[in-house]
């Protein structure tokens, strides 16, 4: 019955509107066409005009209203570098976004058709035309060079003792590994994957024997330590998108990419800078992944170094638990194991 | 009338040779004057009718889910009336909100900003405005507009089988597109999407191609190239970008039916996906990626291009004012379309791309920026000292350029790589795309419609109601877009359709609501104008003399209702530029007048 009522409502109202806008056409042509349009004439370059001036305090009350509500101070080092470009942009395209929208909507109110105006001929002008040309040149040379500058900065080497996180994506989750005392990864291959080799480690390379998994838990990460990234995916593309960190960079299937950043603000300080004691690092998924892309949610905690061994002595690594799973196996058949002694190097 | 025209053998030589394609004095039943219509300005109004009925699907499926991101949780039960269980209990369920914004963002990109515009406004105004009685080959001219045609029919269908319509994004990025188990939208759903845009491919190239030949072999006595009114450059370089690019969608597009249907693994590596392994190895996912980027990025100009002709035209009558700068506008939309092609890899900074080569397409995107601001820059200077009229053409021409540079500038930000580290893939994007290539587009085309409709229909469009379709658009647009770009900044993602789980991104609730309050009221003024349009059609008021908006261009030489072959009578001869206005104390001075003895030179 309410949709009913809708539908009728915006039905009248579009009747309403129709026939006004019909019997003002002839009125007008009661009135003389000439006059009546000198009068619409009049009516919209002021509306024109009225426009500018309620859409620039619109601008200015949008950013009193919103400003707050985007994101505080980047917590990473990158990000830093981010948001300062981010501002001189804004700075740059904000003084030309105001300058060409009121000459524009100037113009058009300012020079509104009269009886006593001619337009003037003015088909071009080299001079300008080259001055125009050349000021925008200038001032994106200069974005581009900062631009760029921090582009390599960021996308570059990361520092020798990094840390290394591995992050794999999958629908519609997040799984890590960290390589142990080793600080080196053993081998995967994606054949191998099965529930209890979830990532499909190679279990013959030693390397991979001190791996710790972690999933259905938060990553977690040494602040002021670099850490270095190796993004993986199981099955379509997804993106770790660190938007505290201001960092992104795809998960693609069968191509890993890479991306570092230094954390400069613990989780509990973020607590402390928000006044949010809810406060978490999150990992959104950013590359449209399925029907539950909407809750691909990951959380990072930055903590001390101390904190972080504590944490991570704790683990055990997944090779242990493949092997009393298999110890299991064997105790319970007699059959021979095959699951852990897959060896799939290529 | 076609039966009206007199050819008058060997006037012009490159005429004669064009008449032999139709028959003046052939009597012409309803299907080969209405449907299977040869004539290039029936072929225009069926594109843009086509382009209108599509326009109303795209904007209700955005409306839908607008509906679900305003007000996330909440049911409403005339959706599951309509939609069974793609809307249970009322709310729309996650599949279903994937294929409303992959079916929308495929419709409004291709079917109604490329096909809707392009098609309408390149057939109806390339013969008319170089003086050609209809284009190089109406019959392949024909074929293109029932191409379209099928596509939509085969994309239109893929909306009502059991497993939807393609869901993953209207970029289609496999593997989630490629593989069956990823998605019920890379069911059958995907492969449709597919075969309906290869029609679409083919449509547009017989379209773009037959645009081209036109342009170039079948201007009228006198109309040298640069004479061409902008809308023709803009239309020509349109067509060059549809018909090196689009090509290259469809060869990545026939690998990905490979990829899902036979096996292949063009695309495909390492992937389980649902616990299945499969046996793909060697593929690169990104490499769709390239392919697709080397139409997409052409493709936002294939959009915008047709709008600033239309614009700088329509500007430069109503302000009584030559277009300023002509040889440099000319010059700004080479450049543009030549840059467009160099420029695809910025949508792809984030893929793990080589940051050296993120670096030259950094370079190369905001270089786009110095063509751009040349363009805006003498639009105002057209505007400055003009005598201008303000009509509903007038003010969507207006609000073109003045969403063109809010949108443009956005796209500073976006193509730097730096800062697109942080905004790609975000609410940013969305706003940046929808206000620069989405609305300002639309209005472009609008613009065109309301001062092109007289020539079309022989009818005026009401203008009242033209004055709120600008007013509510124009303010809507920028109430919906504008505040979208501090989600944005806050790094929302885009196409999560409910933020409540996150901590980082839920607090734009009221926002969110807002959009949603505005963008239907929008969409309902939208039908207002479609109801305009329609009405006034059969009822508007009729056009008494050729030239109601004392333009130059030869479109306005013809009858009021021209017939098939346009002229009656011979072709005129062109002796000048279209953009005389005031000049010598002349209001206007039609293409066609040669040139006085003491006029002025400019």
């Amino acid at each position: 019955m309410q949709t009913f009522f809708i539908v009728a409502i915006l039905l009248l109202g579009f009747l309403i509107t129709f026939q006004i806008a019909k019997a003002s056409e002839y009125v007008a042509v009661l009135r003389g066409e000439e006059k009546a349009k000198k009068q619409t004439n009049r009516v919209n370059a002021f509306m024109l005009l009225c426009f500018l001036i309620l859409g620039l305090i619109g601008v200015y009350y949008c950013n009193e209203r919103l400003k707050g509500k985007i994101l505080g101070e980047a917590a990473s080092n990158h990000g830093v570098l981010i948001d300062r470009m981010l501002y001189i942009t804004i700075g740059v395209t904000f003084f030309v976004f105001v300058i060409t929208q009121v000459a524009l909507f100037w113009f058009a109110y300012k020079y509104q058709q009269s009886d006593t105006r001619k337009a003037y001929y003015y088909p071009h002008n080299n001079k300008l035309e080259v001055i125009w040309t050349v000021i925008p040149a200038i001032a994106l040379t200069v974005l581009v060079g900062f631009g760029i500058f921090y582009w390599f900065k960021i996308t570059g080497t990361a520092p020798k003792g990094a840390m290394e996180v591995e992050v794999t994506g999958s629908q519609f989750k997040w799984e890590f590994r960290y390589p142990g005392n080793d600080k080196t990864f053993g081998k995967k291959y994606y054949k191998n994957i099965t529930g209890d080799n979830p990532l499909g480690q190679v279990w013959d390379d030693p390397y991979g024997h001190d791996d710790i998994y972690v999933t259905g838990e938060p990553m977690h990460l040494v602040v002021n330590k670099p850490v270095r990234l190796i993004i993986g995916s199981k099955d379509v593309i997804h993106d770790v998108g660190l938007a505290e960190f201001r960092m992104k960079m795809d998960a693609v299937p069968g191509t890993p990419t890479t991306m570092w950043f230094t954390p400069t603000k613990t989780t509990a300080d973020k607590i402390k800078e928000t006044g949010k004691a809810d406060f978490v690092y999150e990992i959104s998924c950013d590359q449209m992944c399925g029907r539950g892309h909407t809750g691909m949610r990951g959380e990072i905690i930055v903590e001390t170094q101390e904190e972080f061994d504590a944490w991570i002595t704790k683990k055990s690594p997944k090779y242990i638990d493949a092997l009393k799973a298999a110890a299991a196996q064997k105790a319970d058949s007699t059959k021979p194991v095959t699951t852990v002694s897959v060896s799939g190097v290529k | 009338m076609s039966d009206t025209i007199h050819i008058q053998p060997g006037s012009v030589a490159h005429e004669a040779a064009h008449d032999e394609h139709h028959h003046g004095h052939h009597e012409q039943s309803f299907i080969t004057k209405y449907v299977f219509s040869q004539d290039h300005k029936t072929i225009g109004k069926q594109f843009l009718v086509t382009g209108i009925i599509w326009a109303v699907v795209g904007g209700l499926f955005s409306v839908l889910f607008r509906l679900q991101l305003g007000f996330p949780g909440q049911s409403f039960p005339i959706l599951e009336t309509f939609f069974g269980h793609w809307a249970k209990g009322g709310q729309i369920q996650p599949e279903f909100y994937y294929a409303l914004i992959t079916m929308h963002g495929t419709v409004l990109v291709f079917f109604v900003l490329t096909a809707g515009l392009s098609g309408t406004f390149a057939n109806l105004l390339i013969p008319l405005q170089v003086g050609a009685r209809d284009m190089a080959s109406p019959f392949l001219n024909m074929l293109s507009y029932w191409f379209f045609f099928m596509a939509s029919i085969v994309m239109i269908s893929s909306l009502f089988i059991s497993t939807g319509p393609a869901a993953g994004g209207w970029t289609v990025y496999p593997p989630l597109s490629a593989l069956h188990d990823a998605s019920e939208g890379s069911k059958l759903g995907m492969d449709l999407w597919i075969v309906a845009m290869a029609l679409f491919v083919v449509s547009s190239l017989l379209g773009g191609l037959n645009y081209i030949s036109t342009i170039l072999n079948m201007r009228t006595k006198g109309m040298s190239m640069t004479r061409l009114p902008l809308t023709i450059w803009a239309l020509f370089f349109t067509a060059v970008l549809g018909v090196l690019s689009f090509p290259v969608l469809l060869s990545g597009l026939i690998l990905l039916l490979f990829d899902r249907n036979l096996g292949t693994s063009f695309y495909l590596s390492d992937i389980v996906v649902n616990g299945q392994t499969l046996p793909n190895e060697g593929g690169s996912a990104i490499l769709f990626q390239h392919l697709f980027w080397f139409l997409g990025h052409p493709e936002v100009y294939i959009i915008l291009l047709p709008a600033m002709g239309m614009v700088s035209e329509i500007l430069s009558v109503n302000s009584r004012k030559p277009i300023f700068g002509y040889m440099a506008m000319l010059g700004s939309l080479f450049a543009i379309c030549i840059l467009a092609f160099l420029v695809w890899a910025h949508h792809m900074f984030v893929t793990g791309l080589n940051p050296f080569l993120g670096s030259v397409f950094v370079l190369l995107t905001l270089l786009i920026a110095v063509p751009s601001a040349i363009k805006v820059f003498n639009w105002l200077t057209t505007l400055w000292r003009g005598n201008i009229r303000l009509l509903p053409s007038t003010l969507f021409a207006i609000g073109f350029v003045s969403l063109f540079i809010s949108g443009g500038l956005t796209g500073i930000f976006l193509g730097n790589s730096t800062i697109d580290i942080h905004l790609h893939d975000t609410m940013f994007v969305v706003a940046h795309f929808h206000i620069v290539m989405g609305v300002a587009s639309m209005f472009g085309m609008f613009a065109g419609v309301y001062h092109w409709f007289p020539k079309m229909f022989g009818r005026y469009l009401n203008t009242t109601l033209g004055y709120i379709h600008f007013w509510v658009t124009l303010v809507g647009a920028y109430l919906i877009f504008w505040p979208m770009h501090y989600e944005g900044l806050a790094g929302m993602p885009r196409r999560y359709l409910d933020k409540s789980v996150w901590r980082s991104f839920s607090q734009f609730g009221d926002l969110d609501k807002m959009i949603t309050v505005v963008s239907i009221i929008v969409f309902a003024v939208q039908l207002l104008f479609i109801f305009n349009f329609f009405y006034s059609i059969f009822k508007g008021r009729k056009v008494t003399s050729t030239n109601p908006w004392g333009a130059n261009t030869l479109e306005w030489t013809t009858p009021v209702n021209p017939g098939h072959g346009n002229w009656v009578g011979e072709i005129p001869e062109v002796h000048r530029w279209a953009y005389d206005y005031g000049k010598d104390g002349r209001e206007f001075i039609p293409q066609t007048e040669p040139i006085g003895a003491n006029e002025s030179k400019h």
